[in-house]
Order: C-alpha cells, then sequence, then structure tokens
C-alpha cells in the first residue's frame, strides 16, 4: 500500500498544480501588504481592546502554569530534541507512521500541494456520498481553503469550532491560531447570529455559546464526513490526535461514518512517551491551561461490534512548501506545536492582530512560514515585522531561534535583491563610506553638527527627509552636534 | 512518480541522503520506537488520589470519595439532588448491576443519545498529575455517553489511578498486548468549555457542563 492515492483510485488532475499556484497567489497578495493594514489595525479600537485581554489572560496564563513546573527548561529542551529527531529521519518516520496507520485500516494520502489535499477530500466526499460535513478546527485546511473546495463540489460544511463557526457565518478569515474570532466583539456576534439563526438576538455570552452548541449538535448528528486537523500523529501506533477544549473534535471523530485527518509532514512523532512531552507544553503554552480538556487520540477504523466510530478514516499528509525547509537553515521552524505564545507575546501582533499578517498564520511563526511556504517574494515586509525583542524565542516551548530566522530570511531578501532600490543603494553607500576611515570621520561630523542645526532651540526633529516614518507620530532627538568619535579622542 | 515519491524523495534529497533508507537508519528509528523512552517528569505529588482531587477541582470537575461500590448509587443520588439535576441516567453496563433502583435512580444501561441528560461511566484509569480521565472506546464503553449529556458522572476506583501520562500508556501497553491502542483513546480533562467570544469563559460547549468524579476505596 505505498501510494495509497492510486491505490485508492483518485488519479491526481493536471491542473492541481495550477490550481494550487492560483490560490497561492491569490493568498499571498494578502501578504504583500502587510504596512498598508497596519495604521487601520492601530486605529481599530474594539481590536487593540482584545488584544490587550489577550495579553492578560494567555500572556499570564502561560506564566503562571509554566512556574508550576520545576522543570520547564529540561523539557523545553528535552521537546526540542524530540522534535529534531523526527525532522532528521522525517521520511523514516512518515513511512512508519504509514505503516502502522494502514495495519489498521486507515487509509494514508500524500498531497503535495493544497490544491491535492482538496481534490482528495472532495473525491472521497463524493465517493461516500457525502451531503454534509463537520469540521474541527484545522490551520492546515485554512491552508487549502478547503471549505471553498467542498462548497463548489457541492458539500455542505460546518465549522464546529465555536470561534470558527463565527467566522463562518460571517465569511472572515482566523485572526489567532488558537482564538480565532479575538477580533469581533459580542456585539457583532450578536448581530450576526441573529440575522444567521432567525433566533431573537442575544447579548449574553453564555447564551451566545448556548444557542451555538444547540445549532451545531444538530449538524453533530447528521453529518456523513468528521474533518479534523491532527495536532500530532504518532509513528509508533499509527495514530492521529486532537487537542481541544470545546468537545467538537471528539464529536467530529466520533460521530460522522467517515472521518477525514488533514495535517502537515512535519507533525510526526516517534512515540507516545514523546507526545507527551510535548503535550506537557502545549496547553500551557497556548492557553495557560494545564492540560486541555479533551485530547483525543484516534487510530484506524472502528471494528465490528464497536458502536461509535468512523468506518472509514483517511489521513491525509501534507507538504505544502514543508520539504522547502528541511536540511536548510530553516529547517528548526519545523518544530513549531502551533501553540501560538510567540504572536501572545509578541509586541507586533499584540498592537495589530493577526489579520495584518495577510496569511493564515500570523505573528512571529507567520513572519517565518508565511515567507517560506509562499514564496519570499510574496511577503516583503513580513520578516521585518519584529523588533527583534525576543520574547517570542524565550518562551517558544520547542525552542526555535525565531529571531534568528527572521534574521536570515532578511538577509535572504537582500541576497536576491528583494528589498527597495533606496534600501540597497543606502546601504551600498554606507558600507562603501564606512570602510574608508576618515570619509568616515567626515561624513559622521557633517551628519551630527546637520542634525543638531535641525533640532534647532528645541533640540527635536520634527521631520526627517527619507525617514518620515519615524518622526510621524514623535519627535527624534537631536545629537548634540559632536560624534562619539570626537568624544572618545577628546577623553583619551 | 507518485505523491508519496516525491515527498520522500524531495526529503531525502535535502537531507542529502540518496537512495531508499538503509538497513541502519531504520533500526535506528525502530530502537526508538521499541524503547520508547521517557522525557523529564515534573515534580509530582506524593499522594496521588490527594492530587488528582486538587487538579480536577482547578479544572471545575468536583469530586467525591466513598468506600465502596455499594456507596456510589447513593453518592450519585445526592450529587443529582443537590443540583437539581433529574434523576435519570444511562450509564456504562459495567455499572448497571448496582442498587440504582434503591437509590432512587432511573437506570438504563445504553449508549447516550442527543436527549439524555446524564451520563455515567467508569474509566481505564485516572492520572493525578492533571486530574485526567481516560476512557476507551469499544462495545462496552460507548463514547456518547461521557460527551452528548450535560452532566457526566464518571466512577472511578483508588486502584486505576496512575501519577502521569507515561503511566497510563504503561498500563495500555501492559494490560491490552500488541495493538493497545483502541480506536479511541480519550483523555477527559473536566467539562466542555470555551473562550472563543471576548475571551469569556463558557463551561458546557458542546459536551458536558458538568464533570462529577467518585472515587472509590
Ligand atoms: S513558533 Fe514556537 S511559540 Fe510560535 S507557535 Fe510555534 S511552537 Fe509555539
Amino acid at each position: 500500500m505505498h501510494n495509497n492515492v492510486h491505490a485508492a483510485g483518485l488519479p491526481p488532475t493536471q491542473d492541481s498544480a495550477l490550481i494550487s499556484d492560483i490560490l497561492i497567489i491569490i493568498m499571498q497578495v494578502a501578504s504583500m501588504h502587510f504596512k498598508a493594514r497596519v495604521g487601520a489595525k492601530l486605529a481599530d479600537v474594539k481590536l487593540q481592546a482584545a488584544l490587550k485581554k489577550l495579553q492578560g489572560n494567555f500572556v499570564k496564563g502561560r506564566a503562571d502554569r509554566m512556574a508550576e513546573l520545576d522543570n520547564v527548561e529540561a523539557l523545553r529542551t528535552h521537546a526540542a530534541a524530540i522534535r529534531d529527531r523526527v525532522l532528521n529521519n522525517l521520511d523514516v518516520y512518515l513511512e512508519e507512521f504509514e505503516k502502522n496507520a494502514t495495519a489498521r485500516g486507515a487509509i494514508v494520502h500524500w498531497a503535495e500541494t493544497t490544491a491535492d489535499v482538496n481534490r482528495i477530500v472532495c473525491e472521497l466526499a463524493q465517493r461516500y456520498h457525502v451531503k454534509k460535513a463537520v469540521k474541527s478546527k484545522s490551520m492546515v485546511s485554512e491552508e487549502c481553503a478547503l471549505n471553498d473546495a467542498l462548497e463548489a463540489a457541492g458539500v455542505e460544511v460546518v465549522e464546529t469550532d465555536l470561534g470558527e463557526y463565527i467566522l463562518q457565518l460571517a465569511k472572515e478569515p482566523p485572526s489567532h491560531i488558537i482564538a480565532p474570532v479575538i477580533h469581533k466583539g459580542r456585539d457583532e456576534i450578536s448581530d450576526l447570529f441573529a440575522a444567521k439563526h432567525q433566533l431573537p438576538r442575544k447579548t449574553d455570552i453564555g447564551e451566545l455559546t448556548l444557542e451555538a452548541r444547540q445549532m451545531l449538535r444538530r449538524h453533530f448528528l447528521t453529518a456523513d464526513m468528521g474533518i479534523s486537523g491532527a495536532n500530532f500523529i504518532v509513528a509508533e501506533t499509527g495514530t492521529t490526535l486532537i487537542v481541544t477544549n470545546e468537545g467538537n473534535g471528539r464529536m467530529t471523530t466520533t460521530l460522522p461514518r467517515v472521518h477525514v485527518a488533514i495535517t502537515g509532514i512535519e507533525k510526526v512523532v516517534p512515540t507516545l512517551e514523546d507526545v507527551t512531552t510535548l503535550l506537557r507544553l502545549l496547553p500551557r503554552s497556548a492557553t495557560g491551561q494545564t492540560i486541555s480538556n479533551y485530547i483525543s487520540f484516534t487510530t484506524g477504523t472502528k471494528d465490528a461490534e464497536d458502536a461509535f466510530g468512523a468506518e472509514h478514516f483517511h489521513i491525509i499528509l501534507l507538504d505544502g512548501g514543508r520539504t522547502k525547509l528541511i536540511g536548510t537553515d530553516m529547517q528548526e521552524m519545523l518544530r513549531c506545536i502551533r501553540c501560538g505564545a510567540c504572536m501572545n507575546h509578541c509586541p507586533v501582533y499584540q498592537n495589530v492582530g493577526g489579520h495584518a499578517y495577510g496569511w493564515v498564520y500570523p505573528g512571529p511563526m507567520g513572519s517565518i512560514l508565511t515567507p517560506t511556504y509562499v514564496g519570499l517574494e510574496n511577503a516583503l515586509d513580513l520578516p521585518h515585522a519584529s523588533t527583534f525583542c525576543n520574547q517570542c524565542g524565550v518562551v517558544c516551548p520547542v525552542k526555535i531561534p525565531l529571531p534568528d530566522l527572521m534574521r536570515k530570511l532578511r538577509e535572504k531578501q537582500v541576497e536576491r535583491g528583494l528589498r527597495p532600490w533606496q534600501e540597497r543603494f543606502a546601504f551600498k553607500a554606507w558600507s562603501w563610506v564606512a570602510q574608508r576611515p576618515a570619509l568616515y570621520a567626515i561624513a559622521a561630523r557633517v551628519g551630527a553638527r546637520a542634525l543638531k542645526w535641525m533640532g534647532g532651540s528645541r533640540k527635536l526633529i520634527h521631520h526627517l527627509p527619507f525617514a518620515g516614518g519615524w518622526t510621524e507620530g514623535r519627535d527624534m532627538p537631536a545629537p548634540q552636534g559632536k560624534t562619539f568619535r570626537e568624544l572618545y579622542g577628546e577623553r583619551k | 512518480m507518485s505523491a508519496r515519491d516525491n515527498i520522500l524523495a524531495r526529503i531525502r534529497t535535502a537531507q542529502g541522503r540518496s537512495g531508499a533508507p538503509g538497513a541502519e537508519e531504520r533500526a535506528a528509528v525502530a530502537a526508538h520506537l521499541n524503547s520508547h523512552p521517557e522525557g523529564p517528569r515534573p515534580q509530582q505529588a506524593s499522594d496521588p488520589v490527594a492530587g488528582f482531587a486538587a487538579c480536577a477541582t482547578k479544572l471545575s470537575t468536583t469530586v467525591d470519595q466513598v468506600a465502596g461500590m455499594a456507596e456510589v448509587p447513593p453518592a450519585i443520588a445526592r450529587y443529582l439532588e443537590q443540583n437539581n439535576l433529574p434523576k435519570a441516567a444511562v450509564c456504562w453496563p459495567e455499572l448497571f448491576e448496582l442498587e440504582w433502583e434503591a437509590a432512587g435512580i432511573k437506570i438504563e444501561a445504553r449508549a447516550a443519545e442527543g436527549s439524555d441528560l446524564v451520563g455515567i461511566t467508569s474509566a481505564f484509569c485516572a492520572i493525578a498529575e492533571t486530574g485526567t480521565l481516560l476512557t476507551l472506546s469499544g462495545p462496552r464503553t460507548p463514547a456518547t455517553t461521557s460527551l452528548l449529556p450535560e452532566t457526566h458522572i464518571a466512577v472511578v476506583r483508588a486502584c486505576r489511578m496512575v501519577r502521569s501520562m507515561e503511566d497510563a500508556w504503561k498500563l495500555l501497553r501492559d494490560e491490552r498486548g500488541a495493538s493497545f491502542m483502541p480506536r479511541a483513546a480519550n483523555f477527559i480533562s473536566g467539562p466542555s468549555r470555551t473562550a472563543d467570544i471576548e475571551q469569556t469563559l463558557v463551561l458546557g460547549a458542546h459536551g458536558p457542563y458538568r464533570v462529577h468524579i467518585v472515587l472509590v476505596g
């Protein structure tokens, strides 16, 4: 059972690569406009309040839960080693996973592109006569824009994570990988539910949640297919697992007769013990919980006497740009366990939210994943969306050196000539001068005197030519006329 | 070349390896899978049962303790009364033989459906480190009973208390042989919850609003 896509009678389509390219281009466009979006996000009062709250909840929650452990560093080091072990032998671990999953009756599909994922799911829906599919949250399916593909194929898709359900009703993308609807206020959700559910408008959050529960319960009990992601897949046992708080993941993998789990090839973990270490860190880092409410391990199909569970279990493993990182100086990024801590702690994310990043993954992890998955030339601003404060690197449970990786991406942009000509010219000029010490001293002296003059009696510069962005919202204190070299020379 | 072959070949090329994985590479991977070594554990409570109760309570689970199985139905009856819940429930078959009627509880031994309000299960084991229950799928342990009703009550024998998730895996490996993983292994830690709207915590998102655990022995 090597090539299950073919064994299962699903011929690859010629134009899948083309569709994937087009889809990626559509999505990439949004990442190109990071800078342009930032202003609007900063001015959005509601968003700013929500982001403030996020710091209080997730940041403080994480700190509190981590403080309860006596061996955080040992856990992080071990977690990083588990991920590295897999990534260094990824092909063999994937083959082991496939072998063990297949032995239990699951069917493993391999997808090179996001378009391949959509094609496989649509063909499965057709084969099993699926009219309705319920989905638990899957960021990989967001990468694929799977819902659009399924709807085009005539399948009703219902997102069942409360946040994702709200976004589906509002036709919006998620803005956070853990709290997808963080950007939306209760009033908006009240209006949305009243309009879409055709029920009296409710404003209490408990009542809104109950209304969604009742709506979605009906869908769970009548869906033909459950679609989930996988937080991890376990090579040793051929298991996929999902971590949820709401219980929608359990419903999705328990009730419908067909279960499709979609995940990235990098999500494989060797053993149940290895997964256990990662699970000690994931909920703590993500939501500040010791453990999430439901961790659901699914292995194979139901057997004859079992009352519940899928009769048909398909697992789709997506490359989608991941192999481009293997064996490179960016490989460490594939350790990522999608906890979201890096964005919760990022001063840039904290101010602009997730939508500004323009693709599925926001925050520091997104600033690396987006350009590496969809092309450096399509997300020029993202590696620069960082103050290099390294908060993200400090909190990352698998010790990904996020600022280093962003710096490497910046270097690659320069090497490939992807920076604007003014910036390239400025650095060239600077390097030419800097290699000539006497000239450098004169230039610095002239520059410092000029800035002093510009500062005038108030010693503040209101507008810097060529760097208007820096002085738009604040004044720059003017240097007081002497350069460091001059002052140093005087002291000696 | 299939998608599978392409992906695997890309990985190998990127790693600077050529051809199919050799016996040595496979043996190294197999050795790790077969030995499945444990990672570092955090410090654990000296008394697992007390540790379990403390952790479970923090997750909004309520915990009761009784001396023997005979005391389970009256204890559950008290809980249902205190919370104004109906004295009617569905349970896993293994619990059906208890004296429910004498405690005033109408019981049925079947899988829960959407309209059942109280589901009573046991657990494969309970995990002290996090206040977690582990339930396994099977013909006599229907998953819906802990999922669909608004109230989930679990009866857990103290001898099924383990310290950590690693110990739960060990129990599974020891007791269930070669394909020890059931179709579904569900770790349950407290009532279902969401904080998706304005980051405000609400219990009972899709699953139970309440989880009550009766520790026995
Ligand atoms: S990069 Fe690290 S902190 Fe960010 S989501 Fe991934 S694992 Fe979490």
